[in-house]
């Protein structure tokens, strides 16, 4: 990796290759610039973002497969395909892997990537603890899979209910393996909270103030926020499950004279926000998405913003409205039911504000539009089911039911992933430098939408009927009759599951093909915000210039001139997008200091894995780990966050004017 | 050296080559823009000028504190719904020793004091003083958990184990894990000691001195608050 360059004078710099010579820490500095070393111990933002990516989708797979497996248990009455553990561990799989390993990170791949862009940053605020908070989310997700093979996953639904999830309910490891990953996962989640939220207050460019920030920075902003105080409230919860399970506690037992109920406030208040964890990155790309395509700039800006932290707020205060069967008492649930219903106000105002985005505006609907758009419909019919939730009495009937199962999927799958699959059209050409064909997008696109519509759109009629969730068969005999008809519907839903994975596949044959594509322009879509600034895929130092922001849409405002008369804006193009960029090379930084990789976040990382697998089968390995994690602390401090002139060979002496290595503390 | 190492930006221009004039575009004045750019201190570090002006690490470290409030909040939370839910002859009234209690707690409250002087000196440059100041407040940090692990010997040979009751888990989940954070307190406190000696602190040693101090005071305030809910408010 490059520690320093200086792009001034050409546009390709020669950069000789420099080797370690010294030894901070205990190592000498990994230096590789290509092979695999390059990614595993880099920290840069962006190799750490399309990282996340690549393991998100790889998690979002094995996610789809224990869906697929589901539905088709599902598809006729007494299915036999799986066993009722098998089933149990199934659906409990499904949405751990979906929730926290690939949404969760998937989003962190969005702001990885993009966030130092957006703000003007050459990288985040910490980038060793970047690449740290990527290896321990990887290899916690892949502890919790281990499970499969090492006697049978968790089995206690995703939110582990206690005292099902008890030694004497689920006597395997599955859960201890659950427990213990997740905790792992959760220092990931807060390290990179930190590290964004730092990053976005302290390392904009000049100029760029709070509200000149692309809208998605907002959004995962808040959602960093949320994580902060939201993974340290699962975290207790998780630690006195392990205590209970593993060293004879009883938190959770009801003949010891707990209260079970303890579980639920504990899980609730941390998994409400964990909703809005997964949708709010989801709601700033369709807002980046919509002006672009609109032609139109972002209707109501300061609305979207304040909604967004909005929602952030009283994500707190409605946590109970998953309890509403649990017997709180009528003033608690009088509360948390107006609460609720009044949480759907900032998320009604962001539809708003989108729809007038387009109103007016010179559509183009590509592929990544039409996610954007698809997100818009579909998150309101999950967001209207949701309301019907808000009314308690309404909710005693629809809980444990299908219709639930059909309100969470239309809000995570319509509104979180359509947000996340219109993101990856729209950046996949400033990450990779190649456009993603539109002709598959918009078979992806339509048989992802018409896919997900059958498969959840008929889960309202089975929850309505009767059909409790969970349930690893369901009997003909209490099916139903005519349009209500269980059998009909259950299996237009496994149909429908069928045309979303093809959906799927599209995608995947998509990015495969895109690799053979020509280079894509520079500013592709006519995009308007900072991102765009710069190559694409972007350079190291992702700027050459420091850009210096003077208005929201910096990007767009640089190439296009007002020329209307007082409230009648006019733009007329002055520079392309093309033109903008070589002005902003040719007149490069002379100086740039990037961080310098390490191997000591990957060590580390690994030593967490170790410490769990010793917590379910022998001391001795936690203490392997712990020795792991020691040294990786240790080699971590020593060594420092920035490469010092003894570090390389040959040192320099600032002979070369390409290279310049910049001594710091 | 105090020259900047990066070039001042150049100013972008309007499509004719006049200066860019950002109120034309709905932006501030060029005046009203924020400093900011990477120099050199007197002594050679890079300085990163950061948005809001407070340091990267410093508003990483509160960041990381606001987030264990919610961790102790969690853990306070469960041993104030279980503290009543024990046998007749094991509960608080019958196991807290008040005045050694207390007597631990003014040693950790002091050892927040000798902190503050080794902040001081660490702001003064003076080397020493900030070691022995160190040195003092790991001690106090030792002889606080020792009087943890005193406590505990003891409540366990009255018959209080860890499953004993639920008041006996969340009372042993609670205080085990401030225990935990002093004792990874006491754990930086030796390792930065050690790194000042050897001259082996990356970036500003006085940051670096009060960024220790912030977690060590948080855990002392942490205490302070358990302290108040499980030993001094009756049952």
């Amino acid at each position: 990796m490059v520690i320093i360059e200086r792009p001034a004078d050409s546009t390709a710099v020669a950069v000789p290759a420099v080797t370690a010579s010294s030894t901070y820490g205990y190592l000498r500095r990994p230096v590789q610039t290509t092979g695999w070393r390059a990614w595993a111990f880099s920290v840069d933002h962006k190799k750490i973002g399309i990282m996340y990516g690549v393991a998100a989708m790889a998690f979002f797979l094995i996610g789809g497969i224990e869906a697929g497996l589901i539905r088709l248990q599902l598809a006729q009455p007494d299915g036999t395909i799986l066993s009722a553990e098998k089933y149990n561990q199934m659906f409990t799989m499904h949405a751990t892997t979906m929730v926290f390993l690939f949404v969760m990170p998937m989003a962190a791949a969005f702001a990885n990537f993009l966030l130092p862009l957006q703000i003007g940053a050459r990288d985040v605020a910490f980038p060793r603890l970047n690449a740290l908070s990527l290896w321990v989310f990887l290899f916690g997700g892949i502890f919790i899979n281990s499970s499969w093979i090492l006697g049978g996953a968790a089995d206690g639904g995703w939110f582990m209910y206690a005292p099902n999830s008890a030694v004497p309910y689920s006597p395997t490891n599955g859960i201890d393996f659950w427990v213990l990953g997740l905790l792992i996962t959760g220092i990931a989640s807060l390290a990179s909270a930190v590290n964004l939220i730092v990053t976005v207050l302290n390392m904009r460019a000049p100029g760029m103030t709070l509200m000149r920030m692309p809208i998605f920075t907002w959004m995962a902003l808040v959602v960093q926020f949320l994580l902060l105080f939201a993974m340290p409230v699962i975290t207790v919860a998780l630690f006195l499950l392990m205590f209970q399970r593993n060293f004879g506690a009883t938190f959770f037992s009801v003949e010891a004279g707990a209260d079970p109920l303890l579980w639920q406030h504990l899980f609730w208040i941390f998994g409400h926000p964990e909703v809005y964890i997964l949708v709010l990155p989801s709601f700033g790309i369709i807002s980046e998405v919509l002006p672009v395509f609109s032609r139109k700039p972002l209707f109501g800006y300061p609305f979207v913003v304040f909604s967004g932290a909005a929602i952030g707020f009283v994500g707190w205060g409605v946590w109970a409205h998953h309890m509403f069967a649990s017997g709180l008492g009528p003033v608690s649930v009088a509360v948390f039911s107006v609460a609720t219903m009044a949480i759907a106000v900032p998320t009604g105002v962001k539809i708003v504000n989108w729809t007038l985005t387009l109103w007016g505006g010179k559509l183009r609907f590509t592929t990544a539009m039409l996610f954007a758009v698809g997100l818009i419909v579909e998150f309101t019919v999950g967001g209207l089911s949701g309301v019907t939730h808000a009314v308690a009495p309404s909710d005693t009937q629809q809980t444990d039911t299908y219709y639930i199962v059909a309100h969470f999927h239309y809000v995570l799958f319509g509104g979180a992933v359509l947000g996340l699959f219109a993101g990856m059209y729209y950046w996949w050409p400033k990450a990779f430098g190649r456009m993603l064909s539109e002709r598959l997008g918009k078979w992806n696109f339509w048989l992802m939408i018409i896919g997900m519509n059958l498969t959840f759109g008929p889960m309202h009629i089975l929850g309505l009927q009767g059909q409790p969730r969970r349930m690893y068969v369901w009997t003909d005999y209490r099916a139903g009759e005519g349009f209500f008809n269980g059998a009909l519907w259950n299996m237009v839903a496994t149909i429908g599951t069928v045309i979303l994975t093809i959906g799927v596949i599209v995608f995947l044959v998509n990015v495969w093909v895109s690799r053979k594509h020509p280079p894509a322009p520079a500013d592709p879509w006519d995009a308007r915000s900072l991102e765009w600034l710069t190559t694409s895929p972007p350079k190291e130092h992702n700027f050459d210039r420091t850009p210096t922001v003077h208005a929201l849409d910096e990007f767009f405002h640089r190439k296009y001139e007002d020329v209307g008369e007082g409230d009648q804006h006019e733009y007329v193009q002055r520079m392309t997008g093309e033109q903008v960029i070589a002005e902003e090379e040719a007149n490069a930084d002379a100086h740039i200091h990037l961080p310098a990789p390490s191997y000591w976040p990957i060590v580390l990382a690994f030593g967490l894995p170790v410490m769990a697998y010793g917590v379910l089968y022998n001391v001795l390995l936690i203490a392997a780990g712990a020795a792991i994690v020691l040294m990786a602390v240790y080699g971590w401090l020593l060594e420092g966050a920035d490469a010092h002139e003894t570090d390389y060979d040959p040192p320099a002496d600032g002979g070369d004017s390409s290279k310049e290595l910049v001594a710091s503390g | 050296m105090a020259d900047v190492t990066i070039d001042a930006p150049t100013e972008p221009t309007e499509g004719d080559g006049t200066p860019y004039d950002p109120a034309a575009h709905g932006g501030v004045p060029e005046s009203q823009l924020r400093d900011h750019g990477i120099g050199h201190a007197a002594d050679g570090h890079v300085i990163h000028h950061t948005s809001t002006g407070l340091s990267n690490t410093k508003l990483a470290m509160w960041l990381f504190l606001g987030s264990e409030c919610l961790l102790f909040g969690g853990l306070i939370s469960t041993y104030m719904l279980y503290r009543n839910r024990h046998s007749e002859n094991l509960g608080p009234d019958q196991l807290w020793d008040i005045p050694f209690t207390s007597a631990s707690s003014f040693v950790l409250l002091m050892s927040s004091l000798t902190m503050v002087l080794a902040v001081s000196a660490a702001g003064r440059k003076d080397e020493r003083n900030t070691r022995l100041w160190l040195t003092v407040t790991a001690l106090l940090g030792g002889l606080f958990i020792a009087g943890q692990v005193y406590e505990f010997t003891t409540f366990y040979r009255e018959g209080l184990g860890y499953t004993t009751s639920l008041f006996s888990s969340s009372f042993y989940t609670l205080t085990g894990f401030h225990g935990v954070h002093v004792s990874v307190g006491i754990i930086m406190l030796i390792s930065l000691m050690a790194m000042l000696g050897k001259d082996k602190v990356h970036g500003d040693k006085a940051e670096t001195v009060e960024m220790v101090g912030l977690y060590w005071h948080f855990v002392d305030i942490v205490w302070i608050v358990i302290f108040t809910l499980v030993y001094l408010i009756p049952a």
